[in-house]
């Protein structure tokens, strides 16, 4: 049985322009010790998605106008406000991208460790410390029983972010959210986050949820991939699949525009700019940009549909060619 | 952090001097003297009592000799005298006047953070709900109303219309016949107005600014760290939230020192409270120059002191600018 499977999300932000659709029909899956990664550019509905999940959207102007989040067989969306505290940061933990802004100034970060560990734990505070400690001496911070009793001011970036994994890892999750974990660091403290995150998935075991823009960050974290466009998963499927032979065109146009050594010097680009959430264009979101446009696009919604083995793109076009050229 | 008081302290020591000379040049610059109020509605009074007055009190000499005499004296804790008829120190005026001043400002400054910080802190966790907007109404219509004219419609209807409340002074006649419990409640009595009153006014600066510095950090992303650990609402606003709030206020505490101390000329003249606003605004009706320098220098000094403690208690209240 997967650990969560997310039917026809369907998220809203009610702006004064009309309602916003920041994620709209997203469906995908996650299994136990998986990694999916989920990418796509900027103000797409990757965080949304997650702090949907986590039901951390912010309500008014956000709200969750449809479909289910089903973690472990439980429809989340259905639980009791106590019911869902119990399960953040128990059973679905979550790392945000900016690890400058992400802990409390004047909290210790061994403070805000244990406090975790005490809520889902009921554990005494020395009990709690402890614990909060051992769990900076896994996410590799050097001398962690000073460091416990630091403030984040006292530490770097790349530290305050495995103080941010400590705490979601505290009470050893079975679904970690990261969303985009190493946007904000440099890159061989990047390097180094993403090897402790994947050697904790292999000795933890849970799921992870990697959210980012980084092609190259999710070829080596996951398994499996989510491209999503304008609120909407567009392409899905094994990482080596996906990236290999893309299906939909944003997918390709996504990959082309990586720069490569020995390509051309000039690199390709994806025509225009995302459309705006409130004046999303009929039928494909994706057909204002696209190179590979037909008529049918602008009266057709194209849905996700399967291509084989795990294999899920969302557009018309691709449809009629495979089955055509018979893949 | 000692080395950082030390140097603070000594940092003080420049300022007051130019404290001094600029009281003294102030007052030494304005029109009228304390020898002309004295004699020039006097008839019988010439020239040649002018000029004895002017020397018995040193008003003959050049006024940077009257500034190096006022100075050395004030530098071994001597005020000088009133130039009013009573001729008591002037230490013994500020003495009686600062406590008043004082106690009515403190208990005022207390409920205002009393009412004023939950009514912040419940118009940003409920922004814009209706709960939001009446307490923005009540506020504001306390900051828009003349406290002079609030003050005279509560005592009309509490004192006068009621006959709850005493109408003004800060003891009954027969205070000194009351029993110790008695005396205490007798003044209590005589403050509830005053302090209510300049406690309403002032309350919509406080809870104005609580609010939008509450509804500053509620948006910070360690907020959503907090929520995602699972923490319930009520943790997430008193535990992470309140405390980041509240830096700020500090701010406003360490301004509002110097008001604690000057006293407001208003209600104390409304309520015929015998407190430093009061006595400043009378020392200068009576071109008392040693009572109006005392009480600005003593009002300066004050306030710097109680900076210094705000910025102290900033150190305490907000880690990063501790020194390690």
């Amino acid at each position: 049985m997967a650990l969560l499977v997310v039917r026809n999300l369907r998220t809203v932000f009610d702006t004064s322009e009309g309602p916003a659709v920041a994620v709209d029909s997203v469906n995908f899956t996650i299994d136990r010790g998986e990694t999916l990664g989920i990418v796509g550019e900027s103000g797409c509905g990757k965080s949304v998605t997650a702090l949907s999940i986590m039901r951390l959207v912010q309500t008014p102007p956000g709200r969750i106008a449809g479909g289910t989040i089903e973690f472990e067989g439980r429809d989340v969306l259905e639980l009791s406000e106590p019911d869902m505290r119990a399960l953040r940061g128990n059973d679905i933990a979550m790392i945000f991208q900016e690890p400058m802004t992400s802990l409390n100034p004047v909290l210790t970060v061994g403070y805000q460790i244990a406090e975790a560990v005490q809520l889902h734990r009921g554990v005494g505070n020395n009990e709690a410390w402890d614990a909060a400690v051992e769990m900076l001496r896994l996410v590799e911070i050097p001398e962690p029983g000073e460091r416990a009793g630091n403030f984040p001011h006292q530490l770097s970036g790349g530290m305050r972010q495995r103080v941010m994994i400590a705490i979601a890892l505290s009470c050893d999750p079975k679904l970690l959210i990261a969303d985009e974990p190493t946007t904000a660091l440099d890159v061989t403290i990047e390097a180094q986050i993403l090897d402790l995150l994947g050697s904790l998935r292999d000795r933890l075991g849970m799921a992870i949820m990697l959210i980012t823009h980084d092609l190259g960050v999710v070829a080596q974290q996951a398994e499996r991939v989510a491209v999503m466009y304008a609120g909407r998963i567009v392409e899905e499927g094994k990482v080596a699949d996906v990236f290999g032979d893309p299906i939909h065109p944003y997918t390709k146009g996504l990959l082309g525009s990586l720069p490569r050594i020995g390509g051309p010097r000039r690199l390709a680009t994806i025509p225009g700019i995302v459309p705006r959430l409130t004046e999303l264009p009929s039928g494909c979101n994706f057909r204002t940009r696209c190179t590979e446009l037909i008529d049918d696009c602008s009266g057709i919604e194209p849905e996700l549909e399967d291509y084989g083995s795990g294999r899920e793109a969302a557009c018309i076009v691709a449809r009629r060619t495979r089955t055509r050229g018979g893949a | 952090m000692l080395r950082y008081l030390l140097t603070r302290i000594a940092g003080l020591v420049p300022l007051l001097i130019g404290v001094t000379f600029v009281s003294f040049l102030v007052i030494n610059l304005a029109p009228g003297s304390p020898v002309e109020l004295m004699t020039d509605l006097n008839p019988k009074a010439g020239p040649e009592v002018q000029q004895r007055l002017e020397k018995e009190y040193g008003l003959d000499k050049p006024l940077p000799v009257q500034y190096w005499i006022w100075v050395s004296k004030l530098a071994r804790g001597d005020f000088g005298r009133s130039f009013q008829q009573d001729r008591r120190p002037v230490l013994d005026k500020i003495k009686e006047a600062l406590p008043v001043t004082l106690a009515l400002n403190v208990m005022s400054l207390a409920i205002v953070l009393c009412v004023a910080i939950p009514i912040g802190v419940y118009s940003a966790t409920h922004q814009y709900s209706l709960g939001d907007r009446a307490t923005t109404v009540f506020v504001f219509v306390g900051f828009a109303m003349p406290s002079f004219w609030f003050a005279l419609l509560c005592i009309l209807f509490f004192s006068v219309h009621l006959g709850w409340l005493p109408i003004s002074g800060l003891r009954s006649f027969d205070h000194n016949a009351l029993s110790d419990v008695g005396r205490v409640l007798d003044i209590a009595k005589h403050l509830i107005l005053p302090v209510c009153i300049s406690g309403f006014t002032s309350l919509a600066a406080m809870s104005r600014y609580m609010r939008s510095s509450m509804l500053e950090v509620i948006r910070q992303d360690y907020i959503n760290t907090a929520r995602a650990k699972g923490l319930d609402e009520r943790t997430v606003t008193f535990r992470h939230a309140l405390r980041n709030a509240l830096l700020p206020i500090i701010t406003l505490l360490g301004l509002s020192i110097p008001g604690l101390i000057g006293g407001s000329v208003i209600m104390e003249s409304i309520f015929a409270i015998p407190g430093m606003g009061r006595l400043f605004f009378q020392s200068i009706l009576a071109r008392d120059y040693p009572l109006i320098m005392g009480v600005l220098v003593m009002s300066s000094m004050l306030t710097l002191i109680g900076n210094l403690a705000a910025d102290l208690m900033y150190a305490v209240a907000d880690p990063r600018l501790r020194k390690r």
